[in-house]
């Protein structure tokens, strides 16, 4: 398809580069990786190494009353057994709470909380160890859902009252309010014509990224010690390690290792601490592997929610408000909910003018899993509770499902329920209208393979209903309520071989977004080089904040483009202080610097000569404001990003079974930076909400996960995926750099509600929760009505 | 861990009958999941890979021998006018990597009631023999003796699967399985039909319901009746929807399936009644040469 492009929207760029920005340039990676030559994580390799490996609890609650780690030190190749005796520092650390301990102090609060590290010769040896490790729990009844959370005198504190670390009390982790136009009073709902309530359920979704938690710690000779990781964010990781290492912050170093996908699920630490730790111990450098079912343990995974929604429209259409309440599952540590719960509540009424809003949005502390950041972090959930809330409105009303969005849908210039005024383009409903436009896919024929169940020959079109939905949503992009996530850049410009060469060096994370292509493009085009090397990314350079949010083109994108801008500016000054040029329209292109009046001047290389130019920018976005906890009000994002679906199914209705037709998505990206890795994060966006809508979900039975595995936890195949043509809207943010907007996330939203309400569609069924499974569309309709 | 790799079927019979704690490993499709998952911790492993012989199959006519380590894969592109039922069992396993190293001999030995290749080989007829091997000998274990419980089999310590003997089909064969996926996926249950218009019979299979893969024999007996009643095996013709839907409900009603992470036992019962009637539809459709009817 064709991406819109509104010309007096496209921002000048400063010289147009083959490979530059606005243009598919490859991957510096890809080939390895097609290729399967590409070092991850788990591949690292020191000689000398041991491996490290942890003890988990198999409960979810209990008390510890002893640990005997005698047995384990007692098997030939042991070198560490650690507990929570043995850290040299503090003993928790956290996201934004430090409630979580590096190993289990007296107590487990979730399944497959680690308890004792050990260190050995060979993985399976660590292995052995660790299973010899005797641990005597008292087992206690967990607390597991929101009524035995809200009730702790009864079913007891997650954190008892004296441990308790965040904002609010009890199990409550955090709580966000959101009132605007007086909030929604009796008489604000006697002006609505038509009223629908629905309560939405949510259930647990895993990143599922394919590299397992993997590193490799290196002790130095300055008793710090240098990790080789897979993470989202270099500089946090430091910042919570080192306290627990009993470190200063310089001396724990952390390089980037290859990450195999992250999703959010590398934003909070893994094994960091624990490699280290054993590292520091025994002086022998210690890799961490995970395996996959410790990995379902060893990372947070997507809050599991329960959303009860009110909406009062009038007869022709018009919302009068928004009543509604998001209950978020953050399960036994604090990691990032409460800026989950910040999202939800702040987004929770989607891309829409609503009048009057009276929204509460909180985090509760139980003894399930962890839950935190993972894409679309808390506006995933909300959306799916609001589109299939706008649905039945339309079905209230008797009106056209698109049609009552597009009414509804705000535009710039409109505020949010935040009181936040939207100053930059807001295409909601043009993005609607252009997913309602594209032809339909035919009628599915009579290849096994376009069937619901494929080729497990369920059916040869018995039983197949066809069924199209649609959905939109709102994403914040960056760091938001007051939160300064800058980003740095180094950029070095020198002359090898006679050639101009940048060299850019951040601290970003590649997770396989395509950071790396995009600061090459960057640098091509605002230096005028072909070639531009990307320096390995490190604590050696500044923060460049997380690999999350959507935020890494914009922010250390805009660092880089910030650092190459003062390097050029360092170049002309130098030919005007050689020279004496006084030409004002100097820029760079092919290696030289030209201008329109004076043709080329001169060369870089000759320019520069054995000189290098290097300069180091902090891109800091504009600042935003804490909500208030009252009300939520307060310029708190930085940036939106919106994003349209319409999913086509076909339903098995007597088998429960879906094949998802196809599923278009309409998107405006400000600028593409790269077109067609946008259309990627698209695509893979809309994948991934399309697992949540009928597959992926983290089973848990008081506390215990019953599914750690790719065999009983199921993420979409190929047969799952469907064609996906996607409409690329490029409508600058004069905000940001190149006028660009974040797009990794947005697309997570809205697939999951566009694809139940295509299943909706084809059954008549109301469908409360997803994933939508088998038995909900047979033997099971749970919460009809 | 010892790792014995014998060069032919003698040898390892006599590894197997020195070492009956060794477990036999061909694609190690579900023995190194087992090991890696610690699950398992045997001994000894009985490679059988340099064992040609059971890569191999042979027909005569009227019975395939199927070799233990033939993969899934070459039944799929070897075997589909054999043993239709099976073959389609074998494209549903995994994906295409675990389809080139899995085997109908791994199902067997593991005997867990999730194997795909069970409910094709019990649908197959009574005929299905497993050729189980030792030092002692050879026994030809009928299918329906084999699956014990829960990856529980007929197997003595000592023995081996060197092959399967499956009745060439005389007569359409389905198999139908429910996965939350479309494809690779491991069944919720699974169904498999078989005609048999020579002795006038009819094979079901039914797959991870029960505590071992079990035939429905109440169905079976009902359809056969109904076809010879109404001379349906001579004359053909449309099946009568209420037979259809009888063969479902004794279909359903032979699975004692369980609640699990994978699916309901009430889903499960229902997808049988299903799929009994979807595959009993084509099948019905592939003997009397009429269209597939869309109402199942």
């Amino acid at each position: 398809m064709t991406p819109l492009r509104t010309e007096k929207n496209l921002v000048k760029i400063t010289t147009d580069h083959p490979h530059g920005v606005g243009t598919d340039a490859a991957r510096p990676d890809g080939i390895l990786k097609v290729r399967g030559e590409f070092a991850y994580s788990s591949d690292l390799w020191a000689e000398d190494m041991l491996w490290g490996t942890a003890l988990r609890s198999p409960h979810a609650r209990a008390r510890i009353r002893s640990v005997d780690v005698s047995r384990a030190l007692a098997v030939p190749g042991v070198h560490a057994v650690l507990t929570h005796e043995d850290l040299p520092g503090v003993k928790t650390y956290g996201l934004e709470i430090q409630d979580q301990p590096a190993l289990a102090v007296d107590q487990v609060r979730h399944h497959g909380e680690p308890v004792a590290l050990v260190a050995a010769d060979h993985p399976e040896t660590a292995r052995r160890a660790a299973a010899a490790i005797a641990v005597d729990y008292e087992v206690l009844e967990p607390v597991c859902t929101e009524e035995q959370a809200l009730d702790p005198e009864r079913y007891g504190y997650v954190h008892a009252p004296g441990e308790y670390r965040g904002k609010a009390s009890g199990n409550v982790l955090h709580r966000q309010r959101v009132v605007s136009g007086g909030g929604v009073t009796d008489e604000v709902r006697a002006r609505a014509d038509v009223v629908v309530r629905g309560t939405y359920e949510v259930g647990m979704q895993d990143q599922a990224f394919l590299g397992p938690e993997s590193g490799l710690a290196v002790p130095a000779e300055d008793g710090g010690v240098d990790l080789y990781v897979a993470t989202q964010w270099l500089h946090v990781d430091r910042r919570q390690m080192a306290p627990v290492l009993g470190l200063p912050e310089e001396r724990v170093r952390i390089t980037l290792a290859g990450v195999g996908g992250a999703f959010g699920g590398r934003e909070d630490l893994s094994m960091q601490i624990h490699a280290c730790l054993l590292a520091l111990r025994t002086g022998r450098p210690v890799k961490v592997v995970y395996g996959r079912e410790e990995s379902f343990f060893g990372h947070v995974h997507r809050h599991p929610a329960r959303l009860r929604y009110e909406h009062g429209a009038t007869r022709d259409g018009r919302l009068v408000y928004v009543d509604a309440r998001i209950v978020l599952d953050g399960g036994a540590y604090a990691s990032s909910s409460p800026a989950v719960v910040g999202n939800a509540a702040s987004l929770g009424v989607g891309p829409y003018v609503v009048p009057h809003v009276s929204m509460e949005a909180l985090a509760l502390y139980t003894n399930n899993p962890p839950c935190g950041a993972m894409r679309g972090f808390g506006a995933v959930q909300a959306c799916f509770a609001y589109e299939s809330q706008m649905d039945r409105l339309a079905a209230a009303l008797g009106t056209d499902p698109v049609e009552l969005r597009r009414l509804n849908a705000v535009e710039e210039g409109d505020a949010l329920p935040t009181g936040q005024r939207i100053d930059s383009p807001a295409p909601v409903a043009e993005l609607l209208r252009r997913v309602k436009a594209l032809p339909l896919p035919p009628a599915a024929g009579a290849d096994l393979r376009e069937m619901p169940g494929a080729l497990s020959n369920t059916t040869h079109g018995e039983g197949v209903v066809r069924g199209v939905g649609y959905g939109v949503g709102i994403k914040n992009v960056g760091f938001s309520e007051g939160f300064d996530d800058y980003s740095t850049a180094r950029v070095r410009l020198e002359v090898v071989g006679g050639e101009p060469v940048a060299l850019v060096h951040t601290a970003a994370a590649e997770v396989g977004q395509g950071g790396v292509t995009v600061h090459g493009q960057i640098a091509r085009t605002e230096l005028g080089v072909e070639r531009v090397t990307i320096h390995p990314a490190d604590t050696g350079v500044g923060s460049a904040g997380s690999t999350s949010a959507s935020r890494q083109t914009y922010m250390t994108g805009g660092a880089v483009k910030m650092a190459c801008e003062a390097v050029r500016e360092e170049l002309f000054a130098r030919g005007r202080a050689r020279h004496g040029w006084t030409h004002d329209d100097l820029s760079l292109a092919g290696g030289k610097v030209v201008s329109e009046a004076g043709g080329v001047l001169a060369s870089v290389a000759d320019l520069l000569g054995d000189d290098a130019i290097e300069r180091t920018r902090e891109h800091h976005h504009r600042p935003t404001q804490p909500f208030d906890p009252e009300t939520g009000q307060g310029f708190g994002h930085v940036q939106y990003s919106f994003c349209a679906h319409r999913a086509v199914v076909d339903v098995d209705v007597e088998l429960g079974l879906v094949k998802v037709v196809e599923l278009a998505a309409a998107q405006d990206v400000g600028r593409a930076v790269n077109p067609g890795a946008v259309v990627g994060q698209i695509h893979g966006g809309s994948v991934q909400g399309l697992g949540l809508a009928v597959m992926e979900e983290v089973v848990t039975e008081g506390g215990r996960v019953r599914n750690p595995s790719f065999t009983d936890y199921l993420i979409p195949t190929l047969l799952d995926t469907p064609p996906q043509p996607v409409d690329v809207l490029e409508l600058a943010d004069p905000h940001a750099p190149y006028g660009l907007r974040g797009a990794g996330e947005a697309p997570t939203l809205s697939s999951t509600p566009a694809i139940v309400s295509a299943i909706r569609a084809a059954t008549g069924l109301a469908l409360r929760r997803v994933p939508v499974r088998p038995e909900h569309l047979t033997v099971r309709r749970p919460e009809e009505g | 861990m010892e790792f014995l790799r014998p060069e032919t079927w003698d040898e390892a019979l006599a590894l197997k009958a020195e070492h009956p704690d060794a477990v036999p490993v061909a694609g190690g499709t579900d023995v190194m999941v087992e090991l890696n998952f610690d699950r398992r911790r045997p001994p000894a492993l009985l490679d059988l890979n340099r064992v040609a012989e059971a890569a191999r199959w042979e027909s005569d006519g009227a019975v395939v021998r199927l070799g233990a380590a033939v993969p899934y894969a070459r039944i799929v592109s070897e075997l589909g006018r054999e043993l239709p039922g099976l073959a389609l069992a074998a494209r549903t396993v995994g994906s295409p990597q675990i389809r080139n190293r899995g085997t109908v001999g791994g199902n067997l030995g593991s005997a867990s009631p999730a194997g795909d290749a069970h409910p094709p080989l019990l649908a197959a007829g009574r005929g299905v023999r497993v050729e189980a091997a030792s030092v002692r000998g050879t026994r030809m274990v009928p299918v329906d003796d084999f699956y014990l419980g829960p990856k529980r089999s007929a197997l003595e310590p000592d023995e081996l699967v060197r092959a399967v003997h499956v009745p060439v089909a005389g007569g359409p064969q389905q198999f139908s399985k429910v996965g939350t996926r479309n494809a690779m996926v491991i069944s919720v249950c699974s169904f498999a039909l078989a005609l048999h218009p020579a002795d006038r019979t009819v094979g079901t299979g039914i797959g991870s319901a029960a505590p071992t893969p079990r035939r429905a024999a109440e169905a079976e007996a009902f359809l056969a009746g109904e076809l010879a009643e109404r001379g349906l095996w001579e004359r053909g013709g449309e099946l009568d929807e209420a037979v259809v839907r009888r063969f479902g409900e004794l279909a359903a009603a032979a699975a004692s399936p369980i609640d699990d992470v994978r699916g309901s036992a009430d889903y499960r019962r229902h997808a049988l009644a299903v799929m009994a009637r979807r595959t009993l539809g084509w099948c019905w459709a592939g003997y009397t040469g009429l269209p597939e009817r869309s109402a199942a």
